[in-house]
């Protein structure tokens, strides 16, 4: 198992492609042993941390260590790492043995070693008999096994692994996965392991580095990243989840649905905007009016294989996710509580737009790449450089991107129980967050319009 | 009635292509000084070509040596420059790959005789000695885009990881190269040889204005010049019929090779 020794840190490092920053001072250490999955959907820079480690790219900003030396100008052929690549990258032109022994055989390595190490290997992948076989005869699993074996023949300090799994169907993967995990045990070596999907990752890993937009979000075991995530991102991305807004009255009291509810959290203050997330899992029916927190009626009830999905309206008027085994009939009043130990509390990111601007005239200020109109402003002069905040819910949507001030497309759109909150980035690279009770898909393309009366514009202090 | 007025029309058109060469391969089997008039079977035009007992055989012998070293040379060093070419431009973004990929191809649908010219005044321009040299480098440069279109297709095919696969497993890039790249690109370079020799081989107008004045003849030039004479010299009907089936039997292996090479993909 993981020892504390740390094989690999990462010590502010960004990188840009062009004038795309693709990470941005990302901090991460990894410990000798250790199998460390990179997951993030995609885009969120996870690849790009892989290839920094493998030395197929190098940061602009930052240092990468190798048991604490700088490894970042050594070439990826000197560093004492294998990697298995998304789409195997299997040598066509050479058999199963050649492939396996490439490595070896650059390294003049003894035939009769190389023979040895060869079959071993292969024998650890189950695939003993394929030796002959050409590259190409091979099925999708079955190149995935040859291109491990030739990664591991070279006894790497660290394995790296991109997306290994991402082409192969359901149950494949699925049993690969134990035996990756197995190879991990057995080996003792470091596994650094990039996914997008969530489930692989809550799988495989020691630790888990959640990633978005070029930044990590989390990083922790499985049971800590499901349990507690620390922003709607990480608990919108990793399982299902109910992501609410809510109020934190005092420590271990909270508010949100319109109930009240006591939770385990402290130190946030008291009476402080929050984000509350409750799985599906953990909130239960009850017919002990004694237990019930609040009621709410069954709105669909699907069945889902072990557990039924239902969604629910709250005597408030907001919708759940619930699972559970036992299916209740849709139109049921049912009784529901939460235990304060599955309220997981999150501090608010962000509680309305704030945007830097500059006054165009006495009505019009310029901000995120458009001119909006405002209500006269007094002491401010034309040319004045502002900050305008503006509240979520006053932002407008427009079907039709020539119809709004600014254009942009819905970036990331989480369901907040009774209305959306979605991200939106526009054309200029800002990102504007909306809340609205239409309903909105990511990718779609919008226009952006703000009423004047909803601009609150103040002067800049002079730095 | 239409698939009888299709087959007519292909074979009109396969006939009016090939006539001109059969002729020629047929009276390349009589002695006739004249092309048309058939005096009997003979194999004598080619004993003579190959006994050299012609009229000014020495410098069709040399034309027929300078035409294959000039071919051979600059296919070769075409290979190897368009194929560093090919992974570059492969290697290059968006915009700027296309721009490069359509600046390759403007040599290949230029005029020979626009080619010729211009190489002919850039010569003079740097005051180069003309001779082979020049007309190895001018067969170099419009070899090149065909090899380099023959080895982008393989690029593409290939996965963009096997480079970086290859590096990872403790390859310096040279020996990435050489043990991986150049093994699957090797089908692409070699068809792109076999275009840039056959365009050497049979390429007058650029040979022409850039061989210079030492009397440098390759087969085009010198058939040329023995047609101004009067009259090509009997032999030649041998020669162009041997070279034409060196030709077809080159395009049969590229064929052949390119039809071995979609079967294995399936």
């Amino acid at each position: 198992m993981a020892s504390e020794e740390h094989i690999i840190d990462l010590k502010h490092v960004s990188k840009r492609f062009g004038d795309k920053t693709v990470l941005d001072d990302i901090n991460l250490y990894i410990r000798k042993g250790e199998f460390v999955t990179l997951l993030g959907p995609s885009g969120c820079g996870k690849t790009t941390t892989l290839r920094l480690i493998g030395g197929f790219l190098a940061p602009d900003e930052g240092e990468i260590l190798l048991d604490g030396k700088d490894i970042s100008s050594i070439p990826p052929y000197k560093r004492p790492f294998n990697t298995v690549f998304q789409r195997y990258a299997l040598f066509p032109h050479l058999d199963v043995y050649e492939n396996i022994a490439f490595g070896l055989k650059l390294q003049k390595v003894p035939e009769d070693e190389i023979e040895r190490r060869v079959k071993r290997v292969l024998k650890l992948v189950s695939m003993s008999d394929y030796e002959d076989r050409d590259v190409d005869s091979l099925s999708g699993g079955q190149q995935q096994r040859v291109a491990i074996a030739r990664a591991l023949v070279n006894q790497p300090k660290i394995l790296l692994l991109d997306e290994p799994l991402a082409a192969l169907d359901l149950k494949m993967r699925q049993d690969m996965q134990i035996e990756l995990k197995e190879m991990h045990k057995k080996l003792g070596i470091t596994f650094i392991y990039v996914t997008h999907d969530q489930e692989e990752a809550l799988t495989l890993s020691d630790t888990i580095v959640v990633m978005n937009e070029g930044k990590i979000q989390q990083i922790g075991t499985p049971i800590d990243i499901y349990n507690e995530p620390v922003n709607c991102f990480v608990a919108d991305f990793i399982g299902e989840s109910n992501i609410l807004k809510g109020k934190m009255l005092r420590d271990r009291r909270v508010a949100f649905i319109k109930h009240e509810f006591d939770c385990v959290d402290e130190g946030f203050g008291e009476m402080t905007p929050v984000d509350v997330v409750v799985r599906p899992e953990d909130i239960y029916f009850t017919t002990d009016p004694a237990k019930c927190q609040f009621k709410a009626t069954v709105n669909s009830c699907t069945f889902k294989g072990v557990h039924y999905e239902m969604w629910v309206d709250t005597d408030t008027g907001y919708e759940l996710m619930i699972q559970d085994y036992d299916p209740y009939p849709v139109g049921a009043e049912v009784m529901l509580y939460i235990d304060p130990d599955d309220i997981q509390v999150m501090r608010k990111e962000r509680t309305r737009n704030v945007m830097d601007g500059k006054m165009v005239d006495e009505t019009h200020v310029e901000m995120i790449g458009g001119v909006f109109e405002c209500l006269p402003q007094e002491g401010i002069a034309p040319g004045d450089d502002v900050r305008v905040t503006v509240r979520f819910e006053k932002v407008d949507l427009e079907d039709h991107q020539e119809e709004g001030v600014v254009a942009g497309e819905v970036h990331f759109l989480l369901y907040k129980g009774d209305h959306y909150h979605l991200t939106i980035l526009t054309e200029d690279g800002y990102h504007v967050w909306v809340d609205t009770n239409d309903i909105w898909d990511k990718g779609d393309l919008v226009g952006i319009t703000i009423a004047p009366e909803d601009l609150l514009i103040e002067k800049k202090n002079e730095a | 009635m239409k698939r009888f007025l299709a087959k007519t029309y292909i074979w009109i058109l396969l006939i009016l292509l090939y006539t001109p060469l059969i002729l020629i391969a047929v009276f390349s089997f009589t002695e006739s000084k004249v092309l048309g008039s058939w005096t009997g079977f003979s194999t004598r035009l080619y004993e003579n070509l190959f006994t050299g007992r012609i009229q000014g055989s020495a410098t069709l012998l040399s034309a027929v040596e300078n035409t294959l070293l000039i071919a051979l040379v600059s296919a070769a060093v075409a290979m190897l420059l368009g194929t560093v070419a090919a992974i570059g431009i492969f290697n290059l973004q968006g915009r700027k790959r296309r721009v490069v990929s359509f600046l390759n191809n403007i040599p290949m649908i230029n005029p020979d005789v626009i080619t010729g010219v211009s190489l002919f005044l850039l010569f003079i321009f740097l005051h180069f000695s003309q001779g082979y040299l020049t007309v190895i480098l001018a067969h170099i440069s419009f070899g090149t885009p065909y090899v380099v279109l023959s080895v982008l297709p393989k690029l593409q095919q290939m996965n963009p990881n096997v480079y970086e696969a290859a590096l990872d497993l403790g390859a310096t890039p040279v020996q990435a190269l050489r043990k991986v790249l150049i093994p699957q690109l090797r089908p692409g370079m070699v068809s792109g040889f076999i275009l840039a020799f056959t365009m050497s081989l049979d390429d007058f107008a650029v040979t022409f204005f850039t061989r210079g004045t030492i009397g440098l003849e390759t087969l085009s030039t010198y058939i040329y010049a023995d047609a101004r004479k009067g009259g090509l010299t009997p032999e030649l009907r041998a020669l162009m019929t041997l070279i034409f089936l060196i030709i077809l039997i080159l395009l049969i292996v590229i064929n052949v090779r390119q039809a071995k090479m979609n079967k294995d993909k399936e």
